[in-house]
């Protein structure tokens, strides 16, 4: 194992490099793809299955069915889909996005009490408006929890993927270190990265849930 | 008509709303269950309506059901002759449980069902209603920084903003204090009297049912039934100590059997 | 949501098996379609599932990553519920403790990949420390949530009562905590299964996640690879399913305990 002023010494080696920029910069690019192309399809989905009770009935065994599979196992569909590269590891991140979102979104439209969509029905509100002014509000502070823990599963998953399915990344870092000399600081220093982005990712989600018009349900619990 | 009980309204007034043979039951367990049966009942035109009746004989089920949230399992409801099929913002509905939106602020939620008015005018009308319900200088709080009466308060603000010419209200001091109460009915006979709108007015107290109404239908235990309606022929500002009064109140408990355990 | 009516009974069964056959259907004419010579058609793979039933290595496969899971979500359990209601009962250690745990939680369990084959090798001790790690941190915060969610007015009913503080957390925090316990172990489990599949497919050469990764390189046997993802899939819900359960019976019994 190496000391830490090894780790200090490769996170340098990183950076004189330039690598340690290239490869955050390519994690962070395949997160925020598979994520947010996760979160544009699940959440609509979501709301819109949560709302018809056939849906619901329809969709949710298939959903928990599919859920407990490690998206890691899609690594040789993906692989044969989208080859080694970039599409495969966003392929891999939306997938592991994708079931927690949707569940996510399909409870948070259950536990809206039934007064407030009573309340809105009651002043006339159009389909639309009744979508825009009641069930968004209603369920944001939920969605957005779901989207912060969401978020942790693909910062795990796309450091998995790159272990196996490209040759860029923190992940490939990490395997591509051991595996070309046990240059085990740089292990580890591709470590202390992974750490640290990860939590300033679940900072940034969380301040967000601090905002004040998403922050009802926070503060009457 | 079967019924023995007087269900028409004062005949002077226009008849606002009739119900007709309502039934309603639910499925639980697969076994159906009886909670309404065969109610008639007519309201009229700017009249004070009290729903009195014992916890769970279907009071709830029965005003959501006039409020077009439920349909009924045989019967319907006409207002202004009309066939009530859905929710509609002529006539509002405050709800038993809080219905507020915690997400809106004070001002939001009583601006909530004006979205068809100008800015300028929404702005003059939660103006009016704040000011109207006493929540003056809490315009942009959230309900979760408000207290119980008050967040009941904004809920009336909120209904009465639309003008609607229907109030629905599912025992909307229940849950207040009794000072608060004594309050929120001066305020709401207050309204009531400057605007003439037809309410129907769910309680299980027997007095807030004398002190307000202008007829209130007694109802019997599960499945529920109109049992009787007591005119209430006395002028407002009504005083609780008249003999009148007394005579009513105790009429009211005899008939829903409880004289002798008081 | 929707106000409708009581739904009645065979719509349960009718809706997703309605939805499982549009879905095995479509499956079907889009690989016949492609006319692709690699990707499994559902017949295919049920042919695939049929064969591995009938050799020992898939039950092997699915016992050893049962296995696993089970030692390292034990130890972890053992390990993360005690340290987390003390975390949680002691804001001023949890205060020292936080920030390093707060670094060390967003590095995904598979990072450690690497740090896990030098300390234990290539085989099952990698294995189940990858998923002690995966499970660990989510225990510990469930129960440090969970104790510091139990209503104050609690600990002051236990107080006045003359609890001493190892009393009141046997017999006041940890019950009144135990519900959100009980789900942060299920979410933990939950992880641990995910965590074993990629495990296994890097660190050690037996599991469900082996055959998975074998299936393709020892030949491109697709079939196989999604027959693999299949018996996953049942296992993961067969695991939450029982947690649930039990949090059923959980709770009954602690509601006889109450009552007593
Ligand atoms: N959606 C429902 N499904 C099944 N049963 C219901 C439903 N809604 C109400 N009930 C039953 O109908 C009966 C009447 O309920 P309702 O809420 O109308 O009573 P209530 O007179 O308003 O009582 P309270 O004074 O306590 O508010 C109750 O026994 C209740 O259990
Ligand atoms: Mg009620």
């Amino acid at each position: 194992m190496p000391s830490p002023w090894g780790v200090v010494g490769g996170l340098v080696d990183l950076t004189s490099h330039g690598l340690l920029v290239k490869y955050v910069v390519a994690s962070l690019f395949r997160v925020t793809w598979g994520f947010t192309l996760a979160a544009i399809l699940a959440i609509p989905l979501g709301l819109t299955i949560g709302w018809y009770r056939r849906a619901e009935m329809a969709f949710n065994p298939l959903i928990q069915f599919l859920r407990p599979i490690s998206p890691l196992a899609w690594i040789p569909i993906a692989i044969l889909w989208f080859g080694v590269g970039d599409l495969s590891a966003i392929f891999l991140i939306f997938l592991s996005c994708f079931f927690p979102l949707l569940l996510t979104a399909i409870n948070a439209v259950r536990n809206i009490p039934a007064v407030y969509i009573n309340a809105g029905r009651n002043f006339g509100l159009s389909p639309g408006a009744l979508v825009y002014r009641v069930l968004y509000p209603a369920v944001v502070p939920q969605l957005i929890v779901g989207l912060r823990i969401t978020l942790g599963i693909a910062w795990l998953v796309v450091v998995a993927a790159e272990m196996i399915a490209v040759n860029s990344g923190l992940g490939f870092l990490i395997v591509d270190a051991r595996n070309a000399g046990n240059r085990y600081d740089l292990v580890v220093a591709g470590m202390v990265l992974i750490g640290l982005i990860g939590l300033l990712l679940d900072i940034g989600m969380r301040s967000l849930e601090k905002v004040k018009s998403f922050r009802w349900s926070y503060s009457e619990e | 008509m079967e019924s023995t009980v007087a269900i028409t309204a004062t005949p002077t007034v226009e008849t606002k709303l009739r119900a007709e043979h309502i039934s309603m039951s639910f499925t639980r367990d697969g076994e159906s269950m009886p909670v309404l049966e065969d109610i008639n009942l007519e309201v009229g035109n700017g009249e004070f309506l009290c729903l009195l009746g014992p916890s769970g004989c279907g009071k709830s089920t029965l005003l959501s059901i006039i409020a077009g949230f439920l349909s009924p399992t045989s019967g319907e409801v006409k207002i202004d002759g009309e066939i009530v099929r859905g929710p509609d913002p002529r006539r509002i509905f405050v709800f038993q449980e809080r219905g507020v939106f915690p997400w809106l602020t004070v001002e939001g939620n009583i601006g909530f069902g004006l979205f068809k008015l100008t800015r300028a005018e929404r702005d003059r009308r939660i103006a009016h209603y704040i000011k109207m319900v006493g929540l003056e200088g809490f315009g942009k709080s959230y309900p979760s920084e408000l207290s119980g009466g008050m967040k009941q308060r904004l809920e009336v603000a909120r209904a009465l903003a639309v003008n609607p010419d229907m109030l629905f209200l599912d025992e909307p001091f229940g849950a207040l204090d009794s000072i608060t109460r004594l309050i929120m009915r001066g305020e709401l006979l207050r309204i009531w009297e400057a605007e003439r709108k037809t309410i129907i007015f769910v309680t299980h107290d027997i007095d807030e049912a004398v002190q307000l109404a202008d007829r209130v239908a007694v109802m019997s235990a599960r499945p529920g039934r109109i049992q009787e309606i007591v005119n209430i022929d006395i002028p407002h500002p009504r005083d609780i100590n008249s003999a009148r009064y007394l005579e009513l109140r105790t009429g009211i408990f005899n008939q829903i059997g409880l004289a002798h355990h008081l | 949501m929707t106000t409708l009516a009581e739904s009645r009974n065979w719509e349960k069964f009718f809706w997703p098996i309605a939805v499982a056959a549009v879905l095995l259907v479509l499956w079907h004419y889009s690989v016949v379609w492609t006319a692709t010579k690699i990707f499994p058609s559902p017949l295919d793979v049920e042919r695939g599932l049929i064969g591995l039933f009938h050799k020992n290595v898939l039950w092997n496969d699915i016992a050893d990553s049962l296995r696993r899971v089970a030692l390292g979500f034990g130890a972890a359990a053992i390990l993360g519920i005690p340290i987390g209601l003390v975390l949680g009962w002691y804001p001023a250690i949890d205060q020292v403790v936080n920030p390093t745990m707060q670094l060390l939680r967003p590095i995904s369990p598979i990072a450690w990949i690497p740090v896990a084959i030098i300390f234990f090798g290539v085989g099952d001790k990698a294995a189940v420390f990858l998923i002690f790690l995966a499970a660990f941190f989510p225990i510990v915060v469930a129960c440090v949530d969970g104790v510091s969610n139990v209503p104050s007015v609690f600990r002051r009913a236990g107080r006045n009562f003359g609890l001493t503080a190892a009393q009141l957390l046997a017999r006041v925090v940890f019950p009144a905590a135990l519900p959100q316990i009980i789900i942060g172990l299920r979410i933990a489990l939950g992880i641990s299964w995910l965590v074993v599949v990629a495990a296994e497919m890097i660190a050690v050469d037996s599991g469900l996640g082996y055959l998975v990764i074998d299936s393709r390189n020892s030949g491109k046997h697709y079939d196989l690879v999604v027959a693999a993802m299949l018996i996953i899939g049942v296992i993961g819900l067969l695991l939450d399913s029982g947690f649930r359960r039990l949090e059923k019976i959980k709770s009954v019994r602690w509601g006889f305990r109450d009552a007593s």
